[in-house]
């Protein structure tokens, strides 16, 4: 099992996310982020006076998935995200020991 | 008639009430947001303590005649006098004064956001309408200075030069803030907050006719013209400095028209409010960029809007002051033959009230910090007013 995190343009969600069901993904969690990258942020002004904005919004996509469909689940964020301008974000896996479902108790790849 | 008169002062008075809360939002939003609750309190507090205040003596000692040209007397302490006898227009008359002397203070609440002890705005407020509030609006409404022959419609030396002098001496005592300056917590809220401001301002503006007449119109049509031509002026401004026309500047525009017409309101008329309206919002559009070079933390800008725009307008009626429209009993304007007299004493009238007010403020604040002490500790103000000061916050798991 592995999980698979995703920081997107907030713009691009929903796109990912239709791409995700169409890959068969069963769910995912979504939140609100901010942060800088090598994109950086912007400036503001407010009464001719100049703010910098460093972190700016991104959505985090998280979701857990087996082995065999990393590489398709990959593929669909990497596709469905990219608009081909600095600040698409970034896909990272790392391996998990444990996964619970709560109301049945089924662990491993059951319960994803 | 009278009753038409009254029905406009009360519909007036209510207008001008209603600017209050609308101030509040528009300094609210300018604040971060673990402040704005401490910014909605000042203003507020102004509506709770200025009404008994002014009812109690603060009205007699700005109104009611005395032998002298300072101050006024005691007669009408507590409405004393004050009856319903005839239309009722007296009491109608001390409700409307009574909201101007309540916003007036609460101007100055934008400057020294985000760091005084609101124990310390509790006391400044009343001590502040006494001493340079009240005596001011007398000078100004049948003292010495309305004697010489300048004038004041509905209070743009008398509130918005006061208020905004005012500002700065605070902010001098007060220091600056410990953080960097933030962009404006919720621009939503500001615009809110203008819209309101500039519905209540026809309240204060063509409601200080005190009757439901020509000079009311005028003055109703110069507060719709001279908002909308210095909004105008300071967003063609950014858009071509900064690059984009935005919703604060458009704020900021329609906020210093209304203040630099409030003086003349009911003095000037045909193209002269969109005149004063554009020379308003260019020159308050650079005035709000004084603080950076000056070194003055005046957080919300009252300095660059309101004594800047107060200031310009009192002046301009110098320039464009128009009797016989008005079949007025007040000195022409330099553009109408009447030579430079009125500018003349528009300047001596708006110095005056700089001096006594500058004056007055800085030693209510120097004896304020001695005593009890007026900024919040470092703790409170890093982690925000609303939570130290009133124990509640905006936002919840605001930052």
């Amino acid at each position: 099992m592995k999980l698979i995190t995703a920081i997107v343009k907030p713009f691009k969600l929903d796109d990912v996310k239709d791409a995700l069901k169409a890959a068969g993904v069963q769910g995912i969690t979504v939140s609100e982020v901010r942060g800088f990258g090598r994109q950086g942020g912007h400036s503001e002004t407010y009464r001719g006076a100049e703010y910098k904005i460093d972190f700016v919004p991104k959505v985090r996509l998280e979701l857990v998935v087996d082995d065999s469909s990393v590489d398709a689940v990959v593929a669909a964020i990497k596709a469905s995200a990219n608009t081909g301008k600095i600040g698409d974000g970034k896909i990272w896996v790392a391996s998990v020991d444990r996964l619970v479902r709560i109301r049945t108790g089924e662990e491993g790849p059951d319960a994803i | 008639m009278e009753s038409g008169n009254i029905a406009w002062v009360l519909i007036s008075s209510a207008l001008v009430l209603f600017m209050t809360p609308g101030l509040a939002f528009f300094y609210g939003g300018m604040d971060r947001n673990r402040n704005v609750l401490n910014m909605l309190m000042m203003n507020f507090y102004c509506v709770l303590i200025i009404p008994i205040l002014w009812v109690a003596v603060g009205y007699s000692l700005s109104q009611t005649p005395f032998d002298n040209d300072f101050i006024g007397g005691f007669d009408s302490f507590f409405l004393k006098d004050i009856t319903v006898a005839g239309d009722g227009m007296s009491l109608a008359v001390v409700a409307f004064l009574g909201m101007f002397a309540a916003i007036t203070p609460a101007l100055i609440s934008g400057a020294v956001a985000d760091r005084m002890k609101f124990s310390a705005w509790a006391i400044f407020v009343p001590v502040w309408s006494l001493l340079v509030y009240v005596p001011v609006f007398k000078w100004v409404y049948g003292g010495w200075l309305a004697d010489r022959g300048s004038i004041d419609f509905a209070g743009g030396t008398a509130i918005h030069v006061n208020a905004g002098i005012a500002a700065l001496a605070a902010v001098m005592v007060l220091g600056k803030r410990k953080s960097a300056p933030t962009p404006p917590h919720s621009m939503p809220l500001v615009m809110i907050g203008t819209g309101i401001l500039w519905f209540g301002w026809f309240g204060f503006n063509a409601g200080s006719a005190l009757a439901a007449n020509g000079a009311a119109a005028q003055a109703f049509m110069n507060t719709f013209l001279a908002a909308a031509a210095a909004g105008l002026a300071w967003i063609l401004i950014e858009w071509l400095r900064d690059g984009h026309p935005t919703n604060l500047g458009a704020a900021s525009g329609i906020v210093s028209g209304l203040v630099a017409i409030t003086p003349a309101a009911g003095y000037v008329s045909g193209a002269s409010p969109i005149f004063i309206g554009l020379i308003a919002g260019v020159i308050c559009c650079y005035a709000v960029r004084l603080k950076h070079k000056f070194g003055y933390d005046d957080a919300l800008d009252v300095v660059g809007v309101h004594f800047v725009g107060g200031l310009v307008g009192s002046l301009l009626i110098g320039f464009f002051a128009n009797p016989s429209f008005f079949d007025g009993a007040f000195m022409e304007g330099i553009f109408y033959g009447g030579g430079a007299k009125l500018l003349l004493e528009q300047a001596i009238a708006n110095g005056a009230a700089i001096v006594w007010s500058f004056v007055l403020t800085y030693g209510i604040m120097v004896a304020l910090k001695k005593t009890i002490g007026v900024r919040v500790s470092e703790e409170s103000e890093a982690g925000g007013l609303d939570l130290a000061e009133h124990g509640e916050t905006a936002y919840h798991g605001a930052q």
